[in-house]
């Protein structure tokens, strides 16, 4: 509740300052507080996640709310290390979601290419269905896809996960390269031919280069996407050995029914989130550098 | 050594759009030949069916008498000049530079003397290792020039290089990239829309329209004897003035004056009569071919006056001659102007062809 109110400046921000000179500093300030607001509205669940997961279990329960936490403890952490397998689970979801991604790249960085270049018969009607395919609910392919997975006995295999999350992050990587592959100029690949490169040495050395940071963007979206699916981690895996992070944090339980484990579940999800995080700060930097590389003109 | 050959080409993308319908030209070595033309005339993808880019639909390249038009552009052994430079942007200049002869095998030490080589005569020495997106425009110009002297190709192509240069630059890179023409020997083909670049910079210019050549001459040449209308009025800054006359005996009829005609096997009911501003004199009274006009319009040139006068025509719309002249209070005035019958040049309304192809 506290952080709706807090974000009330940023409205204000918007409106006129009354006078000219001194209207400098207002703005200024207004500016920052509207940015203080919104990363607050949208840390706050994450902050209080990370407090969580270090607070004893008494200062969990406590009423009033003990927001921050004078004794701090490792208990949850270590306790989802010792008594589950959590590390096992890390490699489950890292490893689907890797190989997902990678497969996705592989796949759809050449449809995105052939599409823009190539200009095949019927393109506009393949990307037409490609754009359609975005619009489904995923939720709808469950059933379907778990009669599948029982036909070709995929239940309780990495490729059960793997291959749906490839299609599914498939439209939107074909869609994202096919736009950035048109705005590279067609003039380079021109030259590139020129030089004497044939049509694969062109593409792994001229175009690949350029588009690295479109790469690298699509993929981490297909990877933060398969790295956080539930629903068909749920249902197409049920050996504990083979668990992805959602599916685990979510089941784990407390000593009776009555009792929810909030200590561990908080830790599970920092656990959780951090490689994301670590993920997209370290390919920040790559991205950055990859636009400014790739906006250089012919 | 080398010499480039185009027989009948012809592209066409559907039966609509045939930007280039039936083109045959021949370059020599030490040549360079400008294809000049409007927007849209075809220059671009002859230029492109040279290289390879684009695949004839009927017609032959030839490149030293060896058929080349089904082979890729990198076994041609062309160099070209982009108009956006295409510079690789994640290389830096050595490596744009060396890319292509690289992937040709080219042993090391053959690379680095060609490299030096270049890279003095264009000065890159300093530019190196920097990438494309570090240069300026005229740097990247240097390099793109750069990356097609080291290929040492058979033919070198030139796709409206300096058009993305400021004025200034425009005309030093245009003075290097004459000394870089004279210096190697392949055949140069040069593409551009700017007539100036065309005239100083080539041996022979082919002007280009609607797909097809309207005229391959020596540059002097197409200024001085246009073959038909459309060179008259492409070539030539400011445009040569063209006026549709109706003839009457041995005169064609400007307005209420007389011109007097060329020898003429029949003499045709209408004429079209070129004569470039430069050309028209100042006359001081009544005479032969003299016409008289009022001046309403003075554009200044800065080195000349671009004065247009309007001339009566009791048949119908008074004309419009555009002549140069020397700075000065021009407006308003009444002038006597004499159309030289050795700086005219009569066209046939219908073809456009040149009726009196004067030496």
């Amino acid at each position: 509740m506290t952080t709706i109110t807090r974000t009330l400046p940023k409205t204000r921000s918007t409106e006129p300052a009354p006078t000219r000179k001194p209207s400098f500093d207002v703005r200024q300030i207004l500016f920052w507080l509207a940015v203080g607001a919104i990363a607050l509205f949208c840390l706050a669940p994450i902050l209080w996640q990370v407090l969580t997961s270090f607070k004893v279990n008494e200062d969990i329960a406590a009423v009033p709310n003990v927001y921050f936490p004078t004794r701090l403890t490792l208990d949850h952490y270590i306790e989802l290390f010792t008594r589950r397998p959590f590390l096992r689970y890390i490699f489950n979801s890292a490893l689907v979601s890797l190989v997902s991604t990678l497969t996705c790249l592989a796949i759809g960085a050449p449809a995105a290419y052939a599409l823009a270049r190539l200009q095949p018969f019927g393109g506009r009607v393949i990307q037409a269905g490609i754009l359609l395919i975005t619009l489904f609910p995923g939720i709808l392919l469950l059933q379907g896809l778990l009669e599948i997975v029982q036909i070709f006995r995929l239940g309780n295999n990495y490729l059960a996960l793997i291959i749906p999350y490839t299609a599914i992050n498939l439209p939107l990587t074909i869609l994202v390269m096919k736009s950035f592959y048109q705005q590279l100029p067609k003039d380079l690949e021109d030259a590139a031919r020129v030089d004497g490169y044939n049509t694969w040495q062109m593409l792994t050395q001229i175009v690949m280069p350029l588009t690295l940071p479109a790469l690298v963007t699509t993929g981490i979206l297909a990877f933060i996407f398969a790295w956080n699916e539930f629903i068909f981690a749920l249902t197409f895996i049920t050996e504990e050995s083979m668990k992805t992070i959602p599916v685990a944090s979510a089941q784990i339980g407390g000593a009776s029914v009555f009792e929810i484990p909030y200590g561990p579940i908080a830790a599970a999800t920092v656990v959780g989130t951090i490689p994301l995080v670590l993920l997209v700060l370290f390919f920040q930097r790559q991205i950055v550098q990859g636009l400014t590389a790739g906006a250089v003109k012919g | 050594m080398s010499k480039l050959e185009l027989k009948n080409l012809n592209k066409t993308f559907s039966p609509k759009v045939v930007p280039v319908k039936d083109i045959s030209l021949s370059v020599g070595d030490g040549e360079v030949l400008s294809l000049l033309g409007p927007s849209g005339c075809g220059k671009s993808t002859i230029l492109r069916m040279i290289a390879g880019l684009e695949e004839p639909t009927r017609g032959q390249v030839l490149i030293g008498d060896k058929d080349v038009t089904r082979d890729r552009p990198g076994d041609r052994n062309i160099a070209m000049v982009f108009q956006s430079y295409a510079l690789y942007p994640h290389m830096n200049v050595h490596d744009n530079l060396t890319a292509g002869l690289k992937l040709k095998k080219t042993p090391r030490p053959e690379i680095d003397k060609r490299v030096a080589e270049v890279s003095h005569i264009l000065g890159l020495d300093d530019l190196m290792q920097r990438k494309p997106g570090q240069l300026s425009g005229g740097q990247r110009q240097r390099v793109a020039v750069g990356r097609a002297l080291v290929r040492r190709s058979d033919v070198f192509l030139l796709d409206e290089p300096l058009s993305n240069l400021d004025a200034l630059l425009r005309e030093h890179v245009r003075a290097d990239l004459k000394q870089i023409f004279a210096v190697q020997k392949a055949p140069v083909v040069y593409v551009t829309h700017d007539q100036t670049e065309a005239m100083t910079l080539s041996t022979q210019v082919a002007v280009l329209n609607n797909g097809y050549l309207q005229q391959l001459d020596v540059p002097e040449r197409i200024y001085t004897h246009p073959a038909n209308q459309f060179v008259a009025g492409f070539v030539g800054s400011p445009q040569m003035n063209l006026l549709t006359l109706p003839c009457q005996g041995q005169y064609a009829l400007l307005g209420d004056f007389k011109v007097p005609l060329p020898a003429l096997p029949t003499v045709p009911p209408q004429i079209v009569l070129g004569i470039r501003p430069e050309h028209v004199q100042l006359g001081e009274a009544e005479g032969p071919a003299m016409v008289r006009g009022k001046v309403f319009l003075v554009e200044n040139l800065g080195m000349h006056n671009l004065v247009s006068v309007r001339v009566p025509n009791s048949q119908g719309e008074p004309l419009t001659l555009r002549i140069l002249v020397q700075p000065g209070q021009w407006a308003e005035r009444d002038l006597w102007l004499r159309i030289a019958p050795e700086s005219t040049h009569w066209f046939d309304l219908q073809s456009g062809d040149a009726l009196n192809k004067r030496g």
